[in-house]
């Protein structure tokens, strides 16, 4: 008690060099923590992407379609579930800047096969009744202000022309790695439309969701589903949603390794910073652990005295940066909705803060405190006198 | 009389030296001697002479290279180093030319320092720090930190802290040096009554004839040799 009470106050001896060094501790820590944010982000459809799904697409490139007739083959196909078409729609509200993502798909089997978007039951019925009908997230609609039976307008870009919908449901995540900002529609608007204008074009579906009846069996599934189709005109390629969420984050793999690595790096700097501190209040109270030894008080009062002393600054920092963190990481989220749609600060990220804090805090005492305890007490004592 | 009552330091043949470089500076060379229970001892000679080096080995803060050293019966040249530190606590009162307090502490947390190594209760610490205070004549400043005391009063903090314990011996080197002459007088003063009144055994270093009149006995260092002055007329 004593001892702690010893290393509080002299934690706070220099009181401006404690408060830079508290206070670069806890930017850096949140840094860190922001840091290890966005890769969460990053990876949040990827965390988030169910093992009872698979994705069929075209072999040759995700911008190739499919037919739709391939629909009754996969379902046929040995542990398939159900099987869903969706359309990537890539369309744009008002400006290209309003960026979010928007699907025509098959609402009753969509829905059925994605149970992590929860929709009120009369919602649900008012968007499979309405063929121009859309349902869209809860984050969506709160940042455009959109009520049920709201008109909305999307600028089509893969299909051109203004498309009109009725908001007929807004969903919400049934937890939070779900995210609460993609729009759906009925494929069969988009298709009937497609036939009119782009007949070419019909009867085509960017991607099937097959739903499995057991995840164990999703490579079997896959082979199968895939052999069906070999040697067609258009081959398909399917994989586990989250290996089609990984495929579309391995493009940008370089960003979150450089994004890591910062991280670390970050927590490297701190880390010589606090240890630069931790060896001048040493070096300094040199006399004083001089005094202490010949008093008595061995190696391991030292310690923790030392340790202690070190452990308290990057914890109170820390602990500062933790809690900035969190409304820091709210306001990137609202800036950068758009980007990620997903962005929480993971308890992963609170554990590897704290665990962060507790090295540079141990690192940063080690060479002050065997500096203490190697002292010759005549020699530390003559630095004063 | 004094003559009678047993040794509490034995010396025996005692030598040490610092290596300069590749120079290696004789300290102490082959030095024996006694103390009795009981008695004020003053170290004094020139500047460099050993004086502080020989009461360091005595009070254990320093290795010697040769020779025995017994403090109350036990040898402590050979003990090792968590030994030593064990020993020093329960043994040696040290007392310091610049008081060497801690400085975030308050008196009483300074004095009660060394009783954190024994097993005594919270309450028992607290009366014995108390008791110290006011033999010391600081009752009235027990909450007061060490920068808010003038030096001869931080030296009489540091006096309790080296009795709190009632150890085997008082060692001070140059206690009034850094002290003008009223606070001096009263540190020696205050060092008189502890050996005189309480029985305590100091050995002093200091080069202030008037310190070392305070003692019994004036052994001069000199060059490493220890020559016995006459005792200090009482
Ligand atoms: N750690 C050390 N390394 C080298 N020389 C030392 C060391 N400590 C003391 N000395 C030398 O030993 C001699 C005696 O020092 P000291 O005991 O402090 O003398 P005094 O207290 O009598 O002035 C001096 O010449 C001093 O320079
Ligand atoms: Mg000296």
């Amino acid at each position: 008690m004593f001892l702690i009470r010893l290393l509080i106050k002299n934690a706070f001896r220099h009181k401006l060099r404690t408060a830079l060094t508290v206070l670069g501790m806890t930017i850096a820590i949140l840094a860190f923590g922001l840091l290890r944010t966005v890769i969460s982000a990053w990876y949040a459809g990827v965390e988030a992407s169910s093992a009872n799904r698979l994705i069929t697409r075209n072999a040759v490139s995700l911008v190739f379609f499919l037919p739709i007739s391939y629909k009754d083959k996969i379902r046929q196909v040995e542990g398939v579930e159900g099987v869903s078409a969706a359309n990537w729609f890539g369309g744009i509200y008002i400006e290209e800047k309003n960026f979010f993502a928007n699907f025509a798909v098959e609402p009753q089997s969509y829905l059925d096969l994605v149970p992590e978007f929860v929709l009120p039951p009369d919602q649900k019925e008012a968007f499979l009744r309405d063929r121009k009908g859309a349902v869209a997230g809860r984050k969506l609609a709160e940042k455009y202000g959109w009520k049920i039976s709201d008109p909305i307008t999307l600028k089509g870009t893969i299909f051109p022309g203004n498309w009109d919908f009725t908001l007929q449901g807004i969903y919400t995540g049934r937890d939070k790695t779900v995210d609460e900002s993609q729009f759906i529609f009925h494929w069969d608007y988009l298709n009937e439309t497609v036939k009119k204008v782009l007949p070419r074009r019909a009867d085509q579906a960017g991607f099937f969701i097959v739903g499995l009846k057991n995840p164990h069996l999703a490579a079997e599934v896959s082979t199968a589903i895939d052999a069906q189709f070999k040697n067609s005109l258009a081959e398909t390629l399917t994989e586990t949603e989250k290996a089609f969420q990984l495929s579309f984050i391995s493009m940008t793999e370089a960003i979150v390794i450089v994004i890591r690595l910062v991280s670390f790096i970050i927590i490297v700097i701190i880390m010589a910073v606090v240890a630069n501190t931790m060896a001048m209040t040493a070096r300094e109270r040199i006399g004083e652990y001089a005094i202490l030894k010949a008093l008595g008080f061995g190696a391991p009062y030292l310690a923790v005295l030392i340790f202690g002393e070190s452990l308290f600054i990057t914890s109170l920092g820390a602990a500062l940066g933790i809690a900035a963190t969190f409304p820091a990481a709210r306001a990137f989220g609202n800036a950068l909705g758009q980007f990620f749609p997903v962005f929480n600060v993971a308890p992963g990220t609170v554990y590897l803060d704290i665990a962060a804090s507790l090295v540079v805090g141990t690192v940063a005492a080690v060479v002050p405190t065997v500096r203490a305890v190697r002292i010759r007490i005549a020699d530390g004592l003559r630095r004063i006198g | 009389m004094e003559n009678h009552r047993p040794p509490i330091v034995e010396i025996r043949n005692l030598s040490k030296s610092y290596r300069r470089g590749s120079q290696v500076v004789p300290v102490l060379e082959d030095i024996s001697f006694d103390i009795r229970e009981g008695e004020f001892l003053a170290l004094m000679g020139p500047s460099g002479s050993g004086k502080s080096t020989l009461l360091n080995l005595i009070a254990g803060i320093d290795q010697a290279d040769s020779g025995s050293i017994k403090v109350g019966g036990i040898e402590i040249t050979t003990l090792s180093e968590t030994e030593l530190a064990h020993w020093r606590a329960f043994n040696i009162g040290f007392i310091f030319q610049f008081y060497n307090l801690i400085p975030v502490l308050t008196a009483v947390e300074n004095v009660e320092l060394p009783l954190l190594l024994t097993s005594l209760s919270k309450r028992e610490r607290r009366e014995h720090v108390e008791v110290a205070l006011r033999v010391v004549g600081l009752a009235d400043r027990m909450d007061y930190y060490p920068g808010q005391l003038s030096g001869g009063q931080q030296q009489r903090v540091a006096i309790a802290r080296a009795v709190v314990t009632d150890p085997t011996l008082l060692v001070a080197d140059e206690p009034t040096g850094d002290l003008d002459r009223v606070s001096a007088k009263e540190i020696l003063d205050l060092m008189g009554r502890l050996n005189n009144e309480s029985g305590k055994t100091i050995i002093m270093v200091t080069h202030d004839p008037r310190a070392a009149e305070r003692a019994h006995l004036i052994k001069h260092l000199d060059k490493g040799v220890l020559n016995v002055s006459d005792p200090a007329p009482h």
